[in-house]
């Protein structure tokens, strides 16, 4: 648990916090949703709850890719994996992610030649090294990171690599904002708006939060200071009535988001009429698949895929945790079946899920003997 | 997945504009710049990098901002390792 001295600008901290205490109705319970992992994990690193109001609840929302991805799309590129001649890679959250069959490490463990990759460009190198074997990325992450999947499947065109395929899980964040929303246990009263998928997407398309639903949005830093500015602007659109898309990170995204990524992502991709996602259900056109242009390049086209549908195991309490329904340690598998080190459900394998900052939180609270 | 890494740019090169050369806390690999071709890039600048690619350009402060969060996040060794784990700078990709 981080103190408010430990901060690089403790007196504005403070003042701050002192600020949001002043403005809020004592009699209204307030809930903002954050709906980024990366503020997720930032909330609990710095223990910002603490800084709060009791009355302002902060909600974790569905913005980390591993934390969404149902377990049959797991599954559908774990067989992939176990093809023969088949080179597999995913970046490190992946790697730990259970599938029925156990997680790629356990896998790779038993023989399958699965690797861990920081970029798509080294799956593609992985494949212009191995020009007899079939390379496979398992692609995974919102708008921040599909511009660079779409990048690399055109470098892959570009130089004539035939031995590489994308097994696409690409997301999107509108349409999972949007489902929440329309959630008939929705109660939500803003948005902490994502720093770096907006500075992809920028501030735009988040105007049908303010303008149809009614509700404030404020994109928002990862920096403790601006998590809590961010929520002094919620707090403020509030009071006066207002519902709009306000920007604290606007140093680093633009109102129209980044073009050439946005182009490039739909030079490549196009969206999936319908995608699962976990714990929200089946949401319409919140995916990304290939383009038929790029089939050639389309693990999903080359492989047979089952297209596997698996129930979470069945004390995971996932799915309320990530609508915000259930705090994590209401699970019922918290903290004892399901462990950052031996995971049952996704929320608790990457940094950024619920569940993992929960726990790492609960146990630095431990350690000063709170 | 969603913090990104602040590096410097310190190589440009004439005959391939995917890419240049970046310094992350002494740590120096290539990155792919195409997601930035519509910003002018010059040596010296800082951008954000994420999965080997440079998401956007940054000022130097906000840099040194954004150094300090990963390091006041205990994330500061994973962003070089990461960095340090790119494997595609070794090859023309």
């Amino acid at each position: 648990m981080k103190y408010v001295d430990e901060f690089r600008d403790p007196e504005l901290i403070r003042k701050i916090s002192e600020e949001i205490r002043r403005l809020v109705d004592p009699n209204y319970h307030y809930r903002f949703m954050e709906v980024c992992g990366g503020h997720t994990f930032s909330i609990f690193r710095f223990g910002l709850q603490n800084l709060l109001p009791e009355n302002i609840e902060l909600v974790h929302g569905p913005g980390c890719p591993v934390c969404v991805l149902p377990m049959g799309r797991m599954d559908d590129g774990l067989s992939i994996a176990q093809q023969p001649n088949v080179i597999f890679t995913a970046f490190g959250d992946v790697m730990r992610v259970p599938g029925k069959h156990g997680t790629p490490l356990e896998l790779k463990a038993r023989g399958a030649d699965i690797r861990m990759v920081y970029s798509p460009l080294d799956a593609l190198k992985i494949a212009m090294d191995h020009p007899d074997r079939q390379v496979v990325l398992f692609a995974i992450g919102f708008e921040t990171t599909a511009p660079s999947t779409a990048l690399t499947l055109m470098r892959a065109r570009e130089l004539d690599v035939s031995n590489f395929s994308v097994f696409s899980n690409h997301v999107l964040i509108i349409p999972a904002i949007q489902a929440i929303l329309d959630s008939p246990d929705m109660r939500i009263d803003g948005f902490i708006g994502p720093g770096h998928v907006s500075s992809v997407i920028g501030a735009r398309p988040y105007e049908f939060i303010a303008k149809k639903y009614r509700k404030p949005i404020v994109i928002s830093g990862f920096e403790p200071l601006d998590l809590l500015q961010s929520i002094l602007m919620l707090v403020k659109q509030m009071r006066e009535g207002r519902f709009e898309v306000e920007n604290q990170y606007s140093r680093v995204v633009p109102y129209k988001g980044n073009i050439s990524a946005l182009d490039i992502m739909k030079e490549v991709f196009e969206v999936r009429p319908l995608f699962e996602w976990r714990g929200l259900g089946t949401i319409p056109q919140s995916a990304l698949k290939l383009r038929p242009e790029f089939a050639k390049w389309d693990a999903e086209v080359r492989f047979q895929v089952e297209g596997a549908r698996v129930n979470d195991p069945q004390m995971a309490q996932c799915g309320e945790v990530l609508k915000g329904v259930l705090k994590p340690q209401q699970c019922k598998l918290f903290g004892k079946e399901c462990t950052p080190e031996h995971p049952v459900g996704a929320l608790m394998v990457s940094s950024e899920g619920a569940c993992a900052a929960y726990y790492h939180y609960v146990h630095l609270q431990d350690a000063v003997g709170k | 997945m969603c913090l990104a890494i602040p590096g410097q740019i310190v190589e440009m090169f004439d005959d391939d504009h995917h890419y240049a050369v970046v310094d992350v806390c002494g740590v120096r690999r290539k990155i792919n710049i195409d997601l930035l071709k519509n910003e002018r890039l010059f040596l010296g600048d800082w951008v954000l990098i994420h999965v080997g690619f440079a998401m956007s350009k940054i000022s130097e402060e906000q840099a040194s901002e954004q150094l300090k969060l990963l390091s006041m996040l205990d994330e500061s060794d994973e962003a070089i390792e990461e960095v340090k784990g790119y494997q595609f700078d070794k090859e023309r990709i």
